[in-house]
């Protein structure tokens, strides 16, 4: 940008010479002077024929092998069952079809390459020349030319003076792409308040999500770890997939002495808590359970919380603790839940609040 | 010894157990007790509840207390029953080496008999989980696909897709499932041993514990197939990226030196 | 072959055919002018000037593998019972997407290996352009007059990363779902706009019914399209700039050294696409690569440990991984820290050294054109820059693979984290004055060759009983070589003051400039190169040694 202001001497003047400064004689003053391109030597297979038919015979031979990989690939393809399977040592038991395929589909395109290099590399001549470069500025006759041109142009134009044209031009132009904007809007509906509700709600019954039955106390273990979605929640439903994103939890029972947070032990029920597996760090299912220390981890990015102290969080990236479902048990004698969770489920937003 | 094992975790174990242990005492090693049960010889039992508790007072005690009410060294084995103790000694992790993060597995030092004997003495300190019988894992009537989901659902969070293992907080980690026998990983889904919670038959049913060993053999056993070629450790793209810079990009560029590289002059000069 | 544009025209009805069609096609698009300047067009010879190559020949064989795929590819989320031929899936719900990825490994014949070849050359192919910029920064090709096409490179590297990103995701497995989430997550952090955005993308809540075939269209088209007219940009730059060299004998900046592009090159480079396909299909044949049956179908309730993206958005990872866990809730309203510090320090990192360039040219205040290539020894302070940047980016890549260093080097991942938040910060410090050092001692001793002579290994034992060893003095093609960078000099601000005692305005620009190019000029950042006088006072005075 300001380069002016740097004084000239700054810059080496070494490189700045005329052209055909690449041409100029060894300097005999100047141990460091540019000795010019070496003289070509030749190759063997410059001056040895037979070295160069060898050459030729090397090359042949690869196209050669090219074509036969070429027919191998046919052949597999049309010969090896899609799913049949070898032993191969020591790549185990792997699908024949897709080992012999790729092998012959790589030795046939290999063996072009290395035949077509190969011969450049010893029959092409190998003499290196040295082109010119020329600058890539124009000179400054054109640069006057194209500057006058376009001076003209703007001139004839009008654009610089008619102002009127120019402005309601302009935001003819900005206003024209909000269209495109405005397109955009229904890829998706508002969020609302979608985020802060999951399918609990008082009275949904806890629905073990191992054996699809509604969970009662006893079954829960101290130690144990069990997942479970709302009653009415089926695999086939249409929008299980984002129910389940909000809804899914996380059963574990402790000794109510364990549990340090007072609101954690209210919530629960005989020392069983209910925790959103949701990670409040970017939603991935937490549930690396630690039983001895009651510590939930996040396999994505090693969030841990102490689920024994209101799911706070103890190290990593998360944000806020876990929200916990208040449950209970309804006359039968299932554990149910007592309401919506409390608070939104999953990443924090910036509604949240 | 497959065989054997399966007769050996039959719902009535320790009757066996018992019968195994007098036969050792006898010196008659010929051949595994059938499970006759209905004569069921208490002294037996006793005896070997007495050879149990002596390995016990030997290796265990120190850390677990002399009557297995427990330590600051080691946790109370009231009530953990016999399957956790097969589980533990079985592996190897118990009697442990030296306080850690963690307990690895290692060799097992116990024979299958003196476990036994081990087992049946915990087991009689408290209720608690038998060891399972083989049919409560053999492949049999298992759901693979089922399998799968309860593996993903309930175990793949720490152990990887396909049972790798992965890291915990602090050094521990949950290990590989590679190579553990299914009564082993049977026992673990039950008695949840060390950070592993437990997962017992009311929230895990033994059909459900069946389907994910099931599961388990098809995806990590000895003759699981890896169509595309190596697995590469199955542990998924850090060690695809790093083969493909070693053995992708790595192959490319030598190949390019070649490619750039001068051909030979015929005199050297 | 011989080149219908060296001949004379001859008069048309004799002239074989391929010349007659050439005569064709002229008239109509002038191809004799276009082949005049590139068909006999020189290229210089060095095995890291093809590392561009494998760039550009992996993503033509990522375009030829890619619209195979999508012959059987069905981008849709709606739900399907499985009952293909892997048996381990059947009957379990999975998105059309998953499942027909499932049929082009299992049931198309072929088929897996295409998918393998595709995914493992689009590895190569960000690897190869991480590579290829490497090169480029550090032998400082980006000077002028190649700047736009530096910018160009990095477009593209960055559009790789999205591509593959996309691409990644498609099949729907729980992996790629697990990414999809985190994407998220990411995209909700964002204060204001982030919770519309995302309903927007996914067509509703998170994971919906739209997100595979969105994203279907930006892999396989916008983004595609975009790198194409990029990349077709950056190679007429390339031809149009002729290619950089290295200093050496006959060598100049105003000249281009090497081996004409019709035959050889042809021969090189299309040679070289098929070498770079011949090994990425034996690498596909032999490994394998994302195999999403292990991995099992999306379910947003469902994770595995090691849970990682592909390589190239593993410094993103690790940025997340290691962030510690700030959120601010004031006035209603949630800033999510954790989440958008590293979201915003990610398209940092990567422009950090995107205008490393401009920064360079700003501080030496150099107009000229640079053909000739530094030695990275030769650029201390480029060095170590690149060097300190290389290092925040491993560091980071470690953090997000911390969970696979823990198990596989019986760590403590939370001790892994504490290292790499320690490193991001410590790491490229050290890297950087330790490159410097480096590079001034590689100078030193470039001096001490051109003055004293190439380190023989003969020793000598003199008349006296000293033992020396024998240094041979340089051939004059290698003293040229050594010799051939240009040194800048610091730029100065010069007197404030001039000679009427008038003060002159300095700009604060103006002096972190000077300061600046004092860091990189000044006499801690180079070693004067041996002038010709002490060439000449050492060898021609008393014996050398």
């Amino acid at each position: 940008m300001s380069s002016q202001d740097i004084p000239e001497e700054n810059l080496p003047a070494a490189q700045d010479r005329p052209h055909g400064a690449a041409a100029r004689p060894a300097d005999e003053t100047n141990p460091f002077a540019d000795p010019g391109l070496p003289p070509h030597e030749p190759r063997v297979q410059d001056v040895d024929e037979r070295a160069a038919k060898r050459s030729e015979r090397t090359v042949a031979l690869l196209f050669t092998l090219s074509m036969l990989a070429t027919i191998g690939f046919i052949a597999s393809f049309v010969a090896i069952d899609v799913d049949k399977s070898v032993y191969i040592f020591p790549l185990g038991h792997i699908s024949a079809l897709n080992f012999a395929l790729g092998m012959t589909l790589g030795v046939a395109l290999f063996a072009i390459g290395a035949g077509a290099v190969h011969w450049a590399r010893t029959l092409m001549s190998d003499e290196e020349v040295a082109d010119e470069r020329h600058p890539i500025e124009a000179s400054p006759e054109v640069r006057a030319k194209v500057h006058a041109d376009f001076k003209q142009g703007a001139k004839e134009s009008v654009i610089g003076r008619r102002k009127l044209i120019r402005n309601t031009m302009l935001g003819a132009l900005t206003l024209v792409p909000l269209s495109g904007v405005v397109l955009l809007r229904d890829l998706g509906p508002l969020p609302g308040t979608k985020l802060r509700h999951t399918l609990w709600s008082k009275g949904k019954l806890l629905v073990n999500m191992n054996t699809n039955e509604p969970l009662r106390p006893s079954d829960v273990a101290v130690g144990s770890l069990t997942f479970a979605m709302p009653e009415g929640l089926e695999e086939h439903d249409e929008d299980f997939q984002n129910e389940i994103a909000k809804a899914a939890l996380m059963i574990i029972r402790l000794e109510p002495d364990s549990i340090k947070d007072k609101r954690e032990l209210e919530w629960s029920h005989e020392g069983i808590v209910a925790y959103s597996k949701i990670c409040t760090h970017v939603g991935c299912p937490i549930s690396l359970y630690e039983q001895q220390t009651h510590h939930a981890l996040c396999p994505c990015h090693q969030s841990t919380f102490d689920l024994a102290d209101g799911a706070r969080v103890i190290f990593g990236p998360a944000g806020h603790a876990l929200p916990q479902l208040r449950i209970g048990v309804n006359d039968e004698g299932y554990l149910e839940a007592l309401g919506d969770f409390e608070e939104p489920v999953g990443p924090a937003f910036w509604e949240r609040g | 010894m497959k065989k054997l094992s399966a007769r050996r975790r039959h719902p009535l174990a320790a009757l066996v157990v018992l019968l195994l242990a007098l036969a050792c005492t006898g010196g008659l090693y010929a051949a595994f007790a059938p499970a006759s049960k209905a004569q069921a010889d208490e002294s037996a039992q006793s005896l070997a509840i007495d050879e149990g508790k002596k390995l016990y007072a030997v290796g265990c005690a120190s850390c677990h207390g002399t009557g297995g009410q427990g330590t600051s060294d080691g946790p109370s084995l009231v009530g953990v029953g016999a399957a956790a103790v097969d589980f533990q000694v079985g592996t190897g992790r118990m009697p442990a080496q030296q306080p850690g993060a963690q307990v690895p597995k290692k060799k097992v030092i116990y024979s299958q008999a003196e476990i036994d004997q081990l087992a049946a003495y915990i087991a009689s300190l408290g209720a608690g989980p038998a060891i399972p019988s083989e049919e409560k894992y053999g492949p049999e009537g298992a759901d693979i696909a089922k399998g799968g989901e309860l593996f993903r659902t309930n175990c793949a969070q720490c152990h990887n897709f396909t049972g790798k293992g992965g890291a915990l907080t602090h050094g521990k980690f949950a290990p590989s499932l590679e190579g553990v026998d299914p009564k082993h990983i049977y026992e673990a889904m039950q008695t949840g041993p060390q950070n592993m919670p437990s997962f017992p038959d009311t929230t895990l049913s033994e059909q459900n514990k069946k389907d994910i060993i099931a599961y388990l053999d098809a995806v990590n056993g000895d003759d699981t197939e890896s169509p595309g070629g190596l697995s590469l450790g199955g542990l998924g793209p850090v060690s695809e990226g790093l083969f493909a810079w070693v053995f992708g990009l790595g192959a490319l560029i030598a190949v390019a030196v070649w490619v750039a590289a001068r051909t030979a002059k015929a005199k050297k000069s | 072959m011989s080149t219908a544009a060296n001949e004379a025209p001859r008069s048309r009805g004799k002239a074989p055919a391929g010349e007659r069609v050439a005569d064709w096609a002229d008239g109509r698009l002038g191809i004799y002018s276009l082949a005049k300047a590139n068909m006999r067009k020189i290229f210089p010879d060095h095995w890291s000037f093809m590392l561009g190559e494998v760039c550009l020949y992996s993503f033509i064989i990522i375009i030829l593998t890619g619209v195979y795929l999508t012959l059987f590819f069905h981008p849709s989320m709606a739900e399907v019972e499985y009952h293909g031929s892997y048996v381990p899936l059947q009957g379990q719900m999975m998105s059309e997407a998953y499942a027909s990825t499932l049929d082009i490994s299992f049931d198309v014949r072929g088929g897996l290996l295409i998918r393998q070849i595709h995914h493992w050359a689009a590895l190569v192919f960000l690897a190869g352009m991480f590579v290829h910029m490497m090169r480029v920064f550090f032998t400082g090709a980006f000077r002028k007059p190649r700047e736009i096409n530096w910018l160009f490179g990095f477009l593209l590297l960055v559009l790789g990363m999205f591509t593959g990103f996309t691409g990644y995701s498609l099949p729907d497995d729980l992996l790629s779902g697990t990414g999809i989430r985190f994407m998220e997550g990411a995209i909700l952090s964002v204060p204001i706009v982030g919770t519309y955005i995302s309903f927007f993308l996914f067509g509703g809540e998170f994971p919906g019914h739209d997100f595979v075939s969105r994203f279907y269209s930006v892999h396989i088209l916008l983004l595609p399209g975009i790198m194409l007219g990029l990349l077709v940009g950056h190679l007429i730059l390339v031809f149009y700039h002729k290619h950089t060299q290295f200093a050496g004998p006959g060598k100049t900046n105003k000249n281009v050294v090497g081996m004409p592009l019709l035959p050889v090159y042809t021969a090189k480079a299309g040679g070289f696409f098929f070498l770079v396909f011949g090994v990425i299909s034996v690498v596909s044949a032999i490994a394998t690569i994302n195999p999403i049956w292990a991995i099992g179908p999306y379910r947003p309730d469902q994770v595995s440990t090691g849970a990682q993206p592909d390589w190239y958005m593993g410094f993103s990872e690790g940025l997340i991984r290691v962030m510690p866990g700030w959120e601010i809730n004031a006035w209603g309203h949630t800033l999510v820290l954790g989440v958008l510090i590293p979201l915003i320090i990610f398209p940092l990192v990567l422009a950090a050294i995107a205008v490393y360039p401009f920064i360079e040219s700003w501080v030496t205040g150099d107009k000229r054109e640079h053909h000739i290539l530094d030695r990275p020894r030769n650029a201390p302070t480029r060095t170590a820059f690149g060097v300190a940047w290389l290092t925040v980016y491993f560091v980071l890549l470690i953090g997000g693979g911390n969970d696979l260093w823990a198990t596989h080097f019986h760590l403590s991942i939370n001790a892994i984290t504490w290292f790499v938040r320690v490193a991001f910060f410590v790491g490229p410090v050290v890297a950087f004055i330790a490159t410097k050092r480096i590079c001034l001692g590689l100078q030193r001793r470039d001096k001490d060759k051109v003055l004293h002579g190439r380190e023989s290994g003969i020793i000598k034992r003199l008349p006296h009983g000293e033992f020396i060893e024998v240094h041979e003095p340089l051939s004059q093609e290698q003293l040229h070589t050594l010799t051939a960078h240009e040194q800048y000099k610091p730029a100065e601000i010069g007197p404030t003051v001039d000679e009427n005692g008038v003060e002159r305005k300095v700009s604060g620009t103006q002096k972190l400039r000077a300061k600046l190019s004092e860091s990189y000029y000044g006499e801690e950042s180079q070693i004067p190169k041996p002038t010709v006088e002490e060439y000449k006072e050492i060898t021609s005075g008393h014996g050398h040694h």
